[in-house]
Parts: structure tokens; C-alpha cells; sequence
């Protein structure tokens, strides 16, 4: 009997224009926000080892912290399949780095004790990659990120992924910190009575001290990597953009932009 | 004095040019800083000449940690281990998965500041700035350190600088390796998957990504790279490889290759960071892609928006009429 936590994060939708509060050096995490397109990949590798009994999953939990809003992104979770969630939400953890967030988690994880922990390659708007492998570290287990294929036998996952030289074959033992690449599968859509419904499933809220977390190493307080100001790159002059409504007249123009620049 | 540690990836004897990089970039900064470069090999079979060879791009120092290579466990503990003895500030990682990997793993050991996908580098009252672009590049901020500063390069940051220091001193460090060290074990490493296609030489590529959809349609790639003739390649994205519609060998990016051909033409290329750090010194960037929201389309010198299928066919034959 295995329990999965998978590690979820809220971020800006896409489609929303981000922006750095110039007063913080932080990201603005304001606006529209959504489940991080990236985790929805580790929840759906959570699901297919529950569903091809592959390992005998009693549970997956999805885990997160954040803002209040980002019960959000663990009730798309849930209505993806997640059978439960955890939100760690308090003022103290505005600020973190990449460190004092998986500090947290890993305090979060080891409550739960699961098996094997599951997160996407990166979040879609920090793009630090590097929170699996920081949560590792805190458990002490074996972690391994980018991993694009997934097999299991008894406590031994072997995992694909592609790394400088090529395609690397690496065999974790259980229990393990998976951080998984895109390419691993196609996450399902929820259905709309899953969406329904995900408001119904247990979703437990902690603060710092519910958790037993030291504030020290977590927000402003425990940050060892501290941002500031940003400026803006060298300016580059707007490249040239072409809406194709006729397909033989942007034919025409590509081939005499290509043709002005001598490249036929 | 604030000596530099800079972890070198090597594979079959070679040491990755990234790692050069870093190497070079932390010799220039320690110099600022009145210390020293020195360079942390792990790996079962790192042989005298390839450690004692970074002294040509800097350190003064190899370490060399026997362990296994290619996972990030072994990595941390060798850091850890050499920055406990040693008068360390900072740690560099060139490009590479396992930098950013081995970067967080020790920053959460020792208690120390990390920051990814580092374009520069600078000293400012004798500490060290990282330079880390945001939101799309579109804008840089700045990250200072306390405790150790870890700095996980972006790919092709950091240019090698041969400085004909001479050698590097080699020294074997002792190291024990953690318990996780020894639950995580590398099977088979660098498997290329495909043919050995070649596109570092190219001056025309052609690159296919996802918005291809499918194996087949690296033929409309292969038709518009044999109508520009010549030295034009076809390429592609990691999202096409790893869907197996493409070689390995034939790969840009942050796990691939990269390219500065005179014209890249990506067909159904988003334009994600880790492709971009491969193909960003092109001399000229044409896009064609249905998705108008596609980050290429911020970086692209023409971009245009439409459906690859119809479009580069159609290219296809008007380049070919023009050659006649």
C-alpha cells in the first residue's frame, strides 16, 4: 500500500501579462492564476501508476504553498484525480526562496510519509526547476528530475530522461522525489462533474505553526537568495510579424524578406 | 580571500564546454575577489590529463572525488565535503540539468543561496552579483547571496577562455556519500537514440517542433531544407525528439545542441527557453507557428502566424522557382 504526494503550484495564467513589483524585486503574482500546466503531467503519472496497478496507490495528495488563492490549483487537482489535498498558507512564507520553499514542503511531506513524490519539470512562471531536487535534499531520499518515463517494480522505479550527453537510464529506490518532464504523458481533462465535486474532497489548511515549520528558514527571513531591482536587457529591435490570411501572398513576403537578406 | 568551486561535467574524458565556461568566468571573478578557481571532477575514471587540463582555462586546483557520475547525489556530497574543508564563497555550475539539480540539493544542505538560468556574473564590494533574466527575458534582475552563493549557469552563459595558466594541480578528496547517494544508481548514460545526423554545420536549419504533430511531417522540414540546397540541415525540438520523430543527434537546446546557422527557420516551434539558449545566436530567426501567443515570436526576426502545413510546402516551391 503506497501513498503519492504529489507537489502542485498556483501560477499566472499565460495568457496574462506578468510583471516584476518594482518596490519588492518580487514577481507580481497578481491576476487571473491557474494550476501549474506542468504539474498537471505529475498528477497524471500519479494516476496511470494508481490505475495500471502498477504500484497499489491508496491514496494521491496534492500539496502546495501559497497564497489563499491557491486553493484553486489544488481544487483542479483534485477534479484531475488528486483524492486530497494540503495547503500550507501563512503571511511568514511571502518572500521565500527556492530553499525555504522546499524546506516547507519536505516539513509538509514528512507528516504525510508517502512512498514516492511527484512534480512537474518547472513552474510556468518562476522557472526554477529546482524545488524537487531541494526537497530531496531536506528528506534525505534519492530525487531525479526531467524523467520522461516512469516503471516500477516492488521498491525500484528506473527512469528515462534526457540529459547532455543523451538519454540517461537511472534506477531510484523508493522512497523517492520524481520531478517529471512534459514528455512523460498526456494529462487528462477533468470531467465536468469532477470539477463538480472537487470542491467536496477533504482539503486541509495549515499555517506555519500548524505544520511545525520554523519561520526563520522560510520567507524574507530565511531567503539566502535575495533579489533586487530589475533592469531591462539591451534593447533588440521587434522582429517583424506577419499574419498569414493569404497563403500566397505570405508566401511571397517571406520569400522577399529572405531574399533582401541574401539567405536563398 | 573568497576562493571559487566550480563543478566540472565531463563524459568520456572530455570536459563539457559549459563547464569551461564556468571555469574560465569563476578564474576572472576570483581573481577580482583575491582568490582562487578550482575545479570538483566526480567520477569513477577521471584520468590525470583531463583533471590537470582546466588549468589552461583557469583553476588552479582539480578535485577529484571518486563516485559515481551523472546523478546529482554524489555531486552534493562532493561539494559539501570540499567546501567544509576548503575557504569557499561561492559555487558555479555551468549549464546543465544536473547544475540546477546539484545546485538545490546544496543549497538545502549547507543553508545556502541559489540561483538558475545565470546569464552573468558580477563583483560588487567584494561579493558576487548574479544577473538572472525574467519573465520571458524581457526583463534582468539582480540576486545577491548569503551563506554560500550557488550560481547555475544558463546554457552558453559563459564563453571558455584558454588563459595558458598551464596545469592545474590534481587532488584526490576522500568522500563519504550519503545514504541517498546510495539509492540512486545511473543504468546506461548519453544513449543516442536515432542516427547521427549533423547540424552544427549547417548555415540554413530547418527546425521541426511539436506543431509538426507527427513523424511523417519532418517531411515538410526535409522539403524546405532540400529547396534552400546547399549546407541547409533539418533539426528539432526536444518535444519532437523525445516524442521519437526525430534523432537525438539532430537536437537544439539546453540537452542538445547549439547552433548559430545563418538562417534558422523553426516550423511548429514554441520557442521555450530551453530551445532558445541553443539557437539564440542565429543570424537571422523566422518563425512560422498557428499559436500568435508562441514566446518565439518575441525573439523571431520575421514571425509569422499561420499553419505550418499549409505555408512551408508552399514556401517549399517558391524558393525552388526563384533558385530556378
Amino acid at each position: 500500500m503506497t501513498k503519492i504526494v504529489v507537489l502542485v503550484k498556483e501560477v499566472p495564467d499565460a495568457a496574462v501579462q506578468k510583471q516584476v513589483d518594482s518596490s519588492t524585486g518580487r514577481l507580481d503574482r497578481g491576476g487571473e492564476k491557474t494550476l501549474n500546466p506542468f504539474d498537471t503531467h505529475a498528477i497524471e503519472a500519479a494516476l496511470q501508476l494508481k490505475e495500471s496497478g502498477a504500484l497499489e496507490v491508496d491514496e494521491v495528495v496534492a500539496v502546495t504553498v501559497g497564497p489563499d488563492s491557491a486553493v484553486k490549483a489544488l481544487h483542479k487537482a483534485v477534479s484531475l484525480g488528486a483524492d486530497r489535498s494540503i495547503h500550507l498558507t501563512d503571511d511568514a512564507l511571502a518572500g521565500s526562496d527556492v530553499v525555504g520553499t522546499g524546506y516547507a514542503l519536505a516539513e509538509l511531506i514528512k507528516r504525510e510519509s508517502p512512498d514516492l513524490v511527484l512534480a512537474g519539470q518547472q513552474s510556468d512562471d518562476g522557472q526554477t526547476y529546482a524545488v524537487g531536487a531541494a526537497v530531496a535534499e531536506y528528506l534525505g531520499w534519492p530525487g531525479l528530475t526531467q524523467v520522461i518515463k516512469l516503471d516500477v517494480d516492488g521498491q525500484t522505479l528506473t527512469c528515462e530522461r534526457q540529459a547532455e550527453y543523451g538519454y540517461d537510464t537511472v534506477k531510484v529506490t523508493l522512497p523517492a522525489v520524481i520531478s517529471v518532464g512534459d514528455a512523460i504523458n498526456e494529462p487528462r481533462y477533468p470531467s465536468l462533474k469532477a470539477i463538480m465535486g472537487a470542491k467536496k474532497k477533504p482539503l486541509e489548511s495549515l499555517s506555519l505553526g500548524d505544520a511545525g515549520i520554523d519561520a526563520s528558514k522560510v520567507g524574507e527571513a530565511g531567503r539566502k537568495a535575495v533579489w533586487s531591482g530589475s533592469k531591462q536587457p539591451p534593447a533588440k529591435s521587434a522582429g517583424e510579424i506577419i499574419e498569414d490570411e493569404d497563403t500566397a501572398q505570405t508566401v511571397e513576403k517571406i520569400v522577399a524578406w529572405l531574399d533582401d537578406r541574401k539567405l536563398i | 580571500m573568497t576562493n571559487i568551486l566550480v563543478y566540472a561535467l565531463h563524459h568520456e574524458g572530455a570536459v563539457n564546454k559549459n563547464s569551461l565556461g564556468a571555469i574560465s568566468e569563476a578564474a576572472k571573478l576570483a581573481g577580482e575577489l583575491g582568490g582562487e578557481a578550482h575545479a570538483l571532477f566526480v567520477g569513477e575514471d577521471v584520468s590525470d590529463d583531463t583533471a590537470a587540463g582546466v588549468g589552461s582555462y583557469g583553476a588552479t586546483k582539480a578535485l577529484r572525488v571518486k563516485a559515481p557520475a551523472g546523478v546529482a547525489q554524489p555531486i552534493v556530497d562532493a561539494l559539501d565535503a570540499v567546501i567544509e574543508q576548503g575557504d569557499y564563497g561561492y559555487v558555479i555550475f555551468g549549464g546543465g540539468l544536473l547544475g540546477f539539480e546539484a545546485g538545490a540539493g546544496l543549497a538545502a544542505r549547507r543553508g545556502g543561496g541559489l540561483g538558475v538560468e545565470i546569464t552573468g556574473v558580477r563583483v560588487e564590494d567584494g561579493k558576487l552579483v548574479a544577473e538572472r533574466p525574467i519573465l520571458g527575458d524581457t526583463e534582468i534582475s539582480d540576486i545577491r547571496f548569503e551563506g554560500v552563493g550557488i550560481i547555475a549557469a544558463r546554457l552558453n552563459a559563459f564563453e571558455p577562455k584558454e588563459s595558458g595558466s598551464g596545469a592545474a594541480s590534481v587532488e584526490d578528496v576522500d568522500v563519504t556519500l550519503s545514504d541517498a547517494a546510495g539509492k540512486i544508481e545511473i543504468v546506461t548514460r548519453g544513449e543516442q537514440r536515432g542516427a547521427d545526423v549533423n547540424i552544427e554545420d549547417a548555415q540554413v536549419l530547418i527546425t521541426g517542433g511539436r506543431g509538426l504533430g507527427a513523424a511523417e511531417k519532418f517531411s515538410v522540414a526535409e522539403d524546405l531544407a532540400s529547396a534552400f540546397g546547399g549546407s541547409a540541415a533539418v533539426a528539432a525540438t526536444r518535444a519532437a525528439v523525445d516524442a521519437g520523430w526525430f534523432p537525438y543527434a539532430g537536437q537544439i537546446g539546453q540537452t542538445g545542441k547549439t547552433v548559430a546557422p545563418k538562417l534558422y527557420l523553426g516550423l511548429g516551434v514554441s520557442g521555450a527557453i530551453q530551445h532558445k539558449v541553443g539557437m539564440q545566436s542565429s543570424d537571422a530567426i523566422v518563425a512560422i507557428n498557428k499559436d500568435g501567443n508562441a514566446p518565439i515570436f518575441e525573439f523571431a526576426d520575421l514571425g509569422v502566424v499561420g499553419d505550418l502545413h499549409a505555408i512551408a510546402p508552399a514556401l517549399a516551391e517558391a524558393i525552388k522557382a526563384k533558385k530556378g
